[in-house]
């Protein structure tokens, strides 16, 4: 037996595993996404039609649609730098020589990453209560005025990202300080016999040599915060006013609540273009900075 | 020779495999309840297991925002219950499915389930295509509760029968400078408009549901009244969400109308004060004519095709439908019943602030039987609340809701004319 095929006889597991659970399902969808298959269709098959890509037609001539997608937008711009910037300040904190019991500040950090959305949006809600929860009381003790966090739309999506960061940032503090670590000590010290502040040491040593950490951290959290779902589903079904539904809650409800698997699988292939373009430009930025 | 856990597995099997076929296995039925009714049927269970010991009943309760994509994944999924509780709004789409059971020939023979006892339009929901699908359960109609003192002090002592001596209440009652106003119209929610719209000649969709009737000169009336009671500031524009909590509001006199269904019967009497019950009553929705027109709402009790224990499910359906458990069901939850006779129980007879509910049952329409109906009147009332905000005339927004039913609708269009195609090129 010659080396190649022996390499494919290696690979064909992984191949099959790849192909039957991700690329089937695609092509699947992908077909899906050109007919009509809807509840007429789950009862008989024959009133399936194939309808070319008006699905995608009907969807970009829809109000909901934009504005699901401004709401996703919304999300990812206030989203994806706060949470990186809460990951990257909790990071450099473990990773201050300073700091005492660090396994613990570690997984106590880390901990909400690994708790259930459903479990943890209860005890949101209730910190959210307009009469009774927790950050209106703090706000009370100021002087502040109760927010309706989850009843006015203005106020929705916020109380939705401050959620979701809390949730998530845990992953990529524990990233971004793999990287912190693996900055040689000896730059530092370098800077420091050359007088730098600890100010411009950030600036001109962490920073720089971060960058690769941080780009790839920003690409999973964009692609991550792109497909918002389940905070919105717990904590607000949605509204008030449709102000929560996200592209991928359009789908859902698209494909579950009106059973037009067609229409969403139609969204799921936008959600894709528009995300795949998105990443391709933040990698083409990343590298037109790092020649420069 | 086998090692003993082989043995003890092999068993294991065998007996599973006969579990499979035994007649106690054979008659556990699925019986799926949508919201807080399912907590009112386990009391009700009991009974009907000792009248019927060869039959167990498992019931799941399925709550109400995931109730409906539950029973279509079922259906896809092959794993439908035997009987169910199902919206009557529902059934036209479980019909259009064929999950259905016909029913007429169990009705036919059965001396519990007489449809001459039940509201008749309550139990034309459950006729699609005429074949009878389901039994009504409970039923409920939306009319409108109203505070008697705020009435009596403007000059009213009686409720409003038609939409003029409406108005001229509604004006009389509200004062919008102060934040009080006649009547809460959540504009999130389309009941209210629907309600309005279905004490029309006109159906809201026409050619057997094959368009939008959104254009008719009956729909209009029903649309301008609605939308007036926004320009007149009578009804506040907002959403459920932002109007909070109605109980209080109505009891501290904010509206003096509120437009809702039997469920609140129960709300206000645990929400306001002992002191403040006789304030309020209610009253038939008033009608363009006279009162007493509104929507057939409700859930009836289903069997699915899939079942294996059609027999033991109709038992149920049977038991549950017979007067004096009806009248238990009520005492339970409140839940009103579907026939006639089981009113007349003391604690439906001599309730007045159920009287009013009883009159307009008798008179309730049906909603449109199309599978696509829920998601018409969504569109509907995303346009209507368009038209309240002023983006929208009245005959645009009648045209709007067509366009958008229209396009709805065109599946079901298509698949009209292309079974009539068929059937006509079949000799």
């Amino acid at each position: 037996m010659n080396a190649p095929r022996a390499a494919w006889w290696f690979l064909t597991p992984a191949l099959l595993v790849l192909g039957v659970f991700f690329l089937v399902p695609v092509i699947a969808a992908l077909g899906l996404s050109l007919t009509d298959y809807d509840l007429y269709a789950l009862a008989d098959i024959r009133h399936l039609r194939f309808v070319a890509l008006a699905n995608y037609w009907d969807l970009l001539h829809q109000e909901r649609f934009w504005s699901a997608l401004g709401h996703t937008f919304y999300f990812v711009l206030a989203g994806v730098p706060l949470s990186i910037l809460v990951s990257l300040g909790a990071a450099l904190l473990l990773n201050s020589p300073l700091a005492r019991c660090k396994p613990f500040f570690r997984t106590a950090l880390f901990a909400p990453m690994v708790t259930t959305v459903a479990a943890v949006a209860l005890v949101w809600r209730y910190i959210f209560n307009t009469k009774y929860g927790m950050a209106n009381y703090l706000l009370g003790a100021i002087g502040i005025h109760p927010v309706d966090w989850l009843g006015d739309p203005h106020w929705a999506m916020p109380t939705i990202i401050l959620f979701a960061v809390w949730k998530n940032f845990g992953y990529n503090m524990i990233i971004l300080l793999a990287g912190l670590q693996a900055i040689p000590a000896d730059l530092y010290e370098a800077a420091r016999i050359d007088g730098a502040s600890p100010l411009q040491q950030f600036r001109h040593i962490t920073l720089p040599m971060l960058a690769p950490t941080l780009l790839m951290v920003g690409i999973l959290t964009v692609t991550g915060y792109f497909q918002l779902f389940a905070e919105p589903y717990v904590m607000t079904e949605g509204g008030p006013l449709q102000s929560t539904t996200s592209v991928l809650y359009l789908m859902y409800n698209e494909g579950f609540k009106w059973w037009n698997f067609g229409a969403a699988s139609a969204v799921a292939f936008l959600l894709f273009v528009i995300m795949f373009a998105v990443t391709a430009l933040m990698l083409r930025v990343a590298r037109r900075g790092a020649t420069a | 020779m086998l090692p003993a856990r082989w043995l003890v597995l092999l068993g294991g099997v065998v007996l599973a495999l006969a579990g499979c076929a035994s007649p106690d296995e054979a008659h556990t039925l699925t019986f799926w309840t949508i919201g807080r009714e399912g907590e009112a049927v386990a009391k009700l269970l009991p009974a009907f297991e000792r009248e019927h010991p060869d039959i167990h009943v498992n019931v799941q309760q399925i709550p109400l925002p995931a109730a409906h994509q539950k029973l279509l994944t079922a259906f896809a999924g092959d794993s439908t219950p035997d009987v169910s509780q199902l919206g009557n709004t529902w059934i036209a789409e479980f019909a259009t499915l064929r999950a259905l059971e016909p029913l007429q020939a169990r009705v036919d023979r059965s001396t519990v389930v007489k449809r001459d006892d039940y509201f008749t339009n309550i139990w034309a929901t459950n006729v699609i295509d005429d074949t009878l699908v389901g039994v009504p359960w409970y039923v409920d109609t939306r009319l409108i509760f109203y505070r008697v003192d705020l009435l009596k002090a403007a000059g009213f002592s009686a409720p409003p029968r038609n939409w003029a001596q409406w108005r001229k209440a509604l004006a009389a009652l509200s004062r919008p400078q102060q934040g009080i106003y006649g009547i809460l119209l959540p504009t999130n929610e389309y009941e209210q408009l629907m309600s309005l719209a279905l004490q029309q000649d006109e159906p809201m969709v026409r050619d057997g549901g094959r368009y939008g009737n959104f254009r008719s000169e009956g729909f209009k009336r029903a649309l301008s009244f609605y939308v007036d009671t926004f320009r007149l500031h009578q009804a506040p524009p907002i959403t459920a969400v932002e109007a909070g909590n109605p109980w209080d509001e109505f009891g501290r006199g904010v509206y003096a109308f509120y437009f809702s269904g039997p469920w609140n019967i129960g709300e206000f009497r645990q929400r306001l004060p002992a002191g403040e019950q006789d304030r309020w009553a209610t009253a038939p929705l008033p009608g363009p004519e006279g009162a007493g027109v509104g929507a057939a709402g409700g859930s009836s009790l289903v069997i699915f095709r899939r079942s294996r224990h059609k027999e033991a499910a109709w038992a149920l359906i049977e038991y549950l439908s017979r007067p004096d458990v009806q009248q238990r069901f009520y005492d339970l939850l409140g839940d009103m019943p579907a026939r006639r006779s089981a009113w007349d129980g003391d604690s439906l007879r001599n309730d007045p602030k159920v009287l009013a509910f009883r009159e307009q049952l008798e008179q309730v329409k049906p909603t449109p039987p199309v599978p696509e109906w829920e998601r018409i009147a969504n569109e509907m009332q995303l346009v209507a609340a368009q038209a309240v905000a002023g983006t929208l005339s009245i005959d645009e927004a009648a045209k709007e809701m067509d366009r958008r039913a229209d396009h709805i609708l065109e599946k079901r269009r298509w698949i009209l004319d292309h079974e009539r195609r068929v059937a006509g090129a079949a000799p």
